[in-house]
């Protein structure tokens, strides 16, 4: 048995060794690329002489929005970013023009020589102001709204007129970033002579920017190639194609060469696409025995400059209010802004993590009203699979229930619930998440995931996946379904990941689509190999293996995967972002410790389950889990970026100022693996690594208020946060007492 | 202005003509090939550039090159002695205490230095010595795990 054991990553020696390159590591004698960048939030461009930094010694080219003409962005109906800005800057840190010299010294001389004239027009960091400004970023775009969603299910009204308890509220969520360690890089190698391009970057998706660049060079993608190296994490920063990426291809073919372009941390945090600033307000309501009757949520993010992902954050939002309880009527009020910010993007659990805090925080203070247990309000609403969720989401395995029995026993809940010393408290909470989406963002009508299998005289085998493994491990996973099916050792196992000139086309590493997609690809390709092993005969691996190809040679067998139509959700507008092949169920339990006197909040510790439907490889389902819920932690804690008006400086662009849980603060994590065997994910198993992390949030703030009291609103809940909160409960409770 | 510097870097002498203002880190990734030692943030932040200098963490992005001379300089490629890992790296392996790999150069090297410090540090102790390292993949649980199993 391979698949269900506890594996080390296939990759993992290259990365205790120091042998793994990554982009940064690669191309140390190229020319180098830097990036002039907006310092304005908002202007027009009225000039940019380049001539000077053209003329200087070493400079072997200089592009400015000029060169590039094409838009882009990852949605094929909302292309409206430049790799370089044309006429118009939206965000402090926009690539305005871009440089190769043969040395950094030389490309940060010919930047200062590069002269650009603008005219400062209004600029909008919140969306309040964007939305009654005179001033449009996109004339396309009345009130900078991107998009507007409205969606109804159900009787809503019937549904609030049933219930024994409605309740409202409004939250605000802080922005925050990926902050993966690896900072931004690309090398970009263009052989003048054949016309072709080799690019190697730090992508998740090295199809989605093979399509890019084959649409701003205005090149055949047939003489491009992608390379995925060694990626330093990506937690969805890196799933669109970005800017850099496009700058050091159009550099690299100016100057006949190969460029490389490393960006610092504070370019790599301006960079950003991650989670949006979002003010919520949410109305529940509920039986007195606690089941849900109806849910009314309004949502507004701060998107940022361009579209990118923004029209699918906005609408995950919605569609995940749905299929993680019974939710019998539900309405939906979505606002998507532009404002001059960085562009905002998809980042783990992808729009449905502030949204579920509001939700799981609104039905703690419920409970606590109805005097329902919070386990209890759970369990009255749990889905039961096979369920049809009102916006056709369709779950065909659940093990939430098996989830909230695990952390309740292992914490002790029952008998510590209400009994915890002062400052002390449990809070809870359920989160769920997409197996992949279930219709990609570039729909061709191909399979959603191929993988071949190559098998030679060696008797060794290869997979070939385009999937990019950035961390979490899918390359490992791959191969352990191949040598399962096969029945083969894993070290017999090779495998060549994103590579576009060797390994079949992927849609990539995001919405935590590879262990089912690719997981089902790779099932199916060692299914047709097996077939042809054991069709040759023979009493040993190598037997059969000279059998097989004493007629046909080398073989190579190809398996793929399509999300079924059943699957893929329903026909209204919006009803593309939401449906998955399967979901994975998460529950919590958090403890904490309140410094009264301080505000300062210590997390003592997590108790997490998840069901990932099987856990292919234990070890790395349990390290995505905890990353997971320690990545939700950081966005509770303290986790905020920060643009200073009028011309949005990002002042916490860095590791300091943007602090994340060091060692030192962070707690243990005691994990629990459930295993609701989905009947379509391969050899049952669903995804791992995002449906966790939503439910810290709430856990944290529920645990926070049966501490002290005192219920968040506002993330993230830092301790200059709390300890006002409590100094002004003391200074109303002092003055009721005069 | 270029200087002369004489090191040993992962126990092998060296001799070089450097710039004054050159970083160990560009020194080591640049002149010497040992792109093991990663750079992670801006300057001093993150850990992911952590060596060894006779013996002791050290920051490689905060540190000249010339003030090197003389002294010791260990990167993460020489924890692996004649082909074989080190107890660490093998824990960091196997317990998946590396998910991405990219601050586990520098959070081996951290870990290292307080190994031969305390070579029984209590978890308390492993927190101490590698809070300057951040990691974005693990949640840390199983870093502290990969250090304890080599320690053992």
């Amino acid at each position: 048995m391979i698949a269900g054991k506890a594996t080390p990553l296939v990759d993992g020696i290259e990365k205790v060794t120091g042998r793994a390159r990554y982009t940064g590591d690669l191309g140390l004698s190229a020319l180098c690329g830097e990036i002039l960048r907006s310092p304005h939030a908002h202007a027009e461009i009225v000039r940019i002489d380049a001539s000077r930094a053209r003329a200087l010694p070493g400079v072997r080219a200089v592009l400015t929005g000029a060169d590039c003409a094409v838009a882009y962005g990852i949605l094929p109906i909302a292309h409206n970013e430049y790799p370089l800005a044309r006429e118009r800057v939206r965000y402090w840190g926009e690539p305005v023009a871009a440089v190769a010299a043969e040395d950094e010294a030389t490309a940060q001389a010919a930047l200062e020589l590069i002269e650009v004239e603008y005219r400062p027009l209004p600029a909008y960091f919140e969306p309040k102001d964007a939305l009654a400004g005179d001033t449009l970023l996109h004339a396309d775009k009345p009130r900078n709204v991107e998009r507007e969603v409205e969606q109804s299910f159900g009787d809503v009204s019937a549904g609030f007129a049933a219930a024994d308890l409605v309740r409202e509220v409004s939250f605000h969520y802080a922005e925050v970033t990926h902050a993966q360690m690896e900072p931004d890089a690309a090398l970009a190698e263009y052989d003048a002579e054949r016309g072709t391009l080799t690019l190697q970057s730090v992508t998740q998706v090295p199809y989605y920017v093979h399509l890019t660049l084959a649409q701003c060079l205005e090149m055949s993608p047939s003489a491009i190639r992608i390379v995925k190296p060694f990626v330093g994490g990506g937690f969805g920063h890196r799933t669109e194609c970005l800017n850099f990426e496009i700058i050091a291809a159009l550099l690299a073919r100016a100057a006949r060469g190969a460029v490389r372009i490393e960006l610092s941390r504070e370019q790599t945090f301006v960079m950003h696409h991650g989670r949006p600033q979002t003010d919520i307000r949410l109305k529940i309501g509920l039986r007195k025995n606690g089941e849900i009757t109806a849910v009314e949520a309004d949502c507004v993010q701060r998107g940022g400059a361009y579209a990118g992902y923004g029209i699918v954050t906005i609408l995950y939002a919605g569609a995940l209010l749905h299929a993680l309880y019974r939710v019998p009527a539900a309405r939906y009020h979505g606002v998507r802004v532009y404002t001059n910010t960085p562009p905002c993007g998809p980042m783990r659990g992808h729009g449905s993590v502030d949204m579920r805090h509001a939700f799981e925080s609104l039905l703690d203070s419920m409970a606590q009203e109805l005097q329902l247990d919070a386990f209890a309000l759970r369990r009255a609403n749990l889905i039961s699979a096979p369920y049809r969720a009102m916006n056709d989401l369709q779950v065909n395995s659940c093990g939430l229930g098996e989830c909230l029995e695990k952390i309740e026993a292992a914490s002790r809940w029952r008998e510590r619930k209400g009994r915890m010393p002062s400052g002390r408290g449990l809070g809870m909470a359920c989160s769920h998440y997409v197996s992949g989406a279930a219709k990609p963002v570039h729909w061709t009508g191909e399979p959603h995931a191929t993988v071949n299998l190559r098998l030679d005289f060696d008797g060794s085998i290869t997979l070939l996946t385009g999937a990019a493994d950035i961390g979490q491990g899918s390359s490992t996973l791959l191969a352990m379904v191949a040598a399962e099916v096969l029945g083969v050792g894993l070290e017999r196992i090779r495998v060549i990941a994103a590579d576009s000139a060797l390994t079949p086309k992927d849609n990539g590493s995001y919405s935590s689509r590879v262990s089912y997609m690719g997981g089902n690809a790779a099932l199916a390709a060692a299914r047709e190999m097996k077939k042809v092993l054991d069709g040759a005969g023979g009493s040993t691996f190598e037997e059969k293996v000279r059998n097989a190809l004493k007629d046909t040679g080398p073989i190579t067998t190809s398996g793929t995967y399509t999300v079924p139509p059943e699957l893929q959700g329903g026909k209204f507008r919006g009803a593309g972002v939401g449906p998955s092949p399967a979901f994975s169920y998460a529950a919590q339990v958090v403890e904490v410790a309140v410094d009264e006197d301080t505000g300062e909040i210590h997390v003592e510790k997590i108790w997490v389950a998840q069901d990932c439907g099987f856990a292919i490889n234990p070890l790395a389902v349990e390290g995505q889990i905890q990353g997971a819920v320690w990545m939700g932690m950081g966005q509770a804690l303290g986790e905020a970026t920060r643009y200073e008006p009028p011309h949005g400086l990002p002042s916490r662009a860095n590791f300091l100022d943007y602090r994340f849980p060091t060692i030192a603060d962070s707690p243990p994590i005691e994990t629990f693996i459930v295993e609701a065997h989905d009947p379509h994910g391969p050899f049952g198993a669903k995804e791992a690594s995002e449906g966790a992390l939503a439910g810290f949030l709430p856990a944290f703030t529920n645990a926070v208020a049966d501490a002290v009291g005192i219920r968040a609103h506002q993330l993230p809940l830092t301790a200059d946060a709390l300890f006002e909160a409590l100094r002004k409960r003391r200074r109303a409770e002092k003055l009721k007492a005069a | 202005m270029a200087r002369h510097l004489s090191l040993t870097v992962n126990g092998r002498a060296r001799e070089d003509a450097v710039e004054h203002n050159l970083l160990l880190i560009d020194y080591l990734r640049s002149h010497r090939g040992l792109t093991g030692t990663k750079r992670g943030c801006d300057g001093g932040e993150c850990g992911a550039c952590t060596v060894l200098i006779d013996g002791e963490p050290r920051l490689a992005c905060l540190t000249l090159a010339a003030n090197c001379d003389g002294r010791a300089v260990e990167t993460i490629e020489s924890q692996n002695q004649h082909g074989t890992l080190s107890a660490l790296q093998r824990a960091f392996h196997e317990k998946l205490g590396t998910q991405c790999g990219f601050c586990t150069p520098g959070m081996i090297m951290a870990a290292a230095a307080l190994l031969r410090r305390n070579p029984r540090p209590s978890e308390a102790e492993i927190r101490e010595g590698l809070g300057g390292n951040l990691c974005r993949c693990t949640g840390y649980v199983k870093i502290i795990e990969a250090v304890r199993e080599a320690a053992r």
